[in-house]
This record gives structure tokens, sequence and C-alpha cells, in this order.
């Protein structure tokens, strides 16, 4: 990597990955690291806090600390509650940080690894978003 | 200056453009100012966007088809020539 990327990396938008499955989740964050490389903060969370399937509101306001990025955060959720915990804890961040965290409509693995690959190149939160989503219209 | 730059490879790569080879080559193509597309049919076209992730992961080009390049803008040539030898050394990824 050179410099210039090396730099850009700490302007790049992060990505959050939760599933009900710490597998998929860990699994989908593994496939972002190794296809679109280290240039972009990145998170996962899954699982319910007593082991088994679920998602959990608290690690995902962890994850999106992780991940944090000036630039923003891109949220990729597989089924219902993994959006409406990410939906609460978006709401549950500081004020300032809000507007910059938002969940795409796609499919959590693919989507991660086209989040990624837009986020790589220093792209806005909008375009990160929007390169997600074109998934699912096609 | 504005300048147009064309080339073509052709993808030796054992599983052609797919996952991972596509993430590479969009993400060279995204570190360039011009507009870069390629036709994997005909240097005639039809063109696909190299900066888009999703068309050029949709695109399924496989092993053997000779990618035809064309970019327009400042650094066309560099552009072009980059992404040409990108595919020449496989995606630089080790299979």
């Amino acid at each position: 990597m050179t410099s210039r990327n090396a730099k850009k990396a700490l302007a790049n938008v992060g990505i959050v990955i939760v599933s009900h499955s710490p597998d998929v989740a860990r699994g989908a964050a593994d496939m972002v690291r190794q296809m679109v490389g280290n240039d972009v903060p990145l998170a996962w969370c899954g699982g319910a806090p007593g082991g088994g399937l679920g998602t959990n509101v608290e690690a995902i306001l962890a994850a999106i600390d992780q991940a944090w990025s000036e630039a923003g955060v891109a949220i990729l959720v597989d089924l219902g509650g993994a959006e409406t915990n990410s939906e609460m804890a978006v709401e549950m961040l500081p004020h300032e940080r809000r507007a910059r965290v938002v969940i795409c409509d796609a499919p959590v693995v693919e989507g991660a690894v086209m989040a990624g690959t837009e986020a790589s190149a220093g792209s806005t939160l909008d375009q990160v978003r929007r390169t997600a989503e074109e998934l699912r219209a096609r | 200056m504005t300048t147009s730059a064309t080339g073509s490879v052709r993808i030796e790569h054992e599983i052609g453009l797919h996952a991972r080879p596509s993430v590479k080559l969009t993400q060279l193509a995204k570190t360039f100012e011009s507009k870069i597309e390629f036709s994997a049919s005909s240097p005639e076209g039809p063109w696909v966007d190299a900066k888009s992730i999703v068309k050029v992961m949709g695109s399924k080009t496989p092993k053997g088809t000779v990618l035809h390049f064309r970019a327009h803008g400042q650094d066309a040539q560099v552009a072009v020539r980059a992404l040409v030898t990108l595919v020449e050394r496989d995606f630089e990824l080790t299979p």
C-alpha cells in the first residue's frame, strides 16, 4: 500500500456487520478483510448475550464505536432484530454521530463486500450505501 | 490535458473476473480520475463501468476473455496501463 492509501484509510467509511449468528458475522468480516484489505475500519457483532442466536444493542453500539470513522459508518444487517436493534443503537448514539451512520438495505455478506470495496476507495457514506443497495435492485 | 487511452488484455486467472479479481480491478480503477470502462465482448462494447464493483462483478467475465479497456481523462494513459498490468499479473492474487 502506498502512503497515499494509508492516509486515505483514516478517512474511509467504516463497516459494521450485524448478524444473529456470530459465525456469519465473523465470516462476513473475514471476507471483507481478505478481499478488500485493511484500508477500511471494520467491526462485527452477533449472537445473544447468553450464547445462541440473537443480536443486542450494546454489542452493536460497541461495534459502531470500534469501526468509527469521521466519514461515517455503514451497517449491514441480516434479519428482523438485527435491523431493529441496529436502528435502536443508532438512536442511542450521540447527536453528532447519529447523522453519520446508515443501515444498508442489502444482503449482509455480499453487501459487506460491496460496501467495503466502495469504502476502500475513499467514497462518501452515501456512495457506500448506494453501492451496497445496488445489489438489491438487480 | 484530457486524453483518451485504450488497451486490451486476456484474462488468464483461473476463475476469471469473479469476486476477488473484481474487487482488485475496481479498487485500482477508483484510484484514477479518468472515466474508465471495459468491454468483455468487443472493442466496440457494450461497456462496463470499471469503478462500479457491482457492475464489474456482475459482468461474470470468465477466464480466456479478452478485456478491452478505454479511459478518458487526465490520467487515462496511466490508468489503462496499470489495469492491463494488473490483469497480466493475475490480479496479484496467489491461487
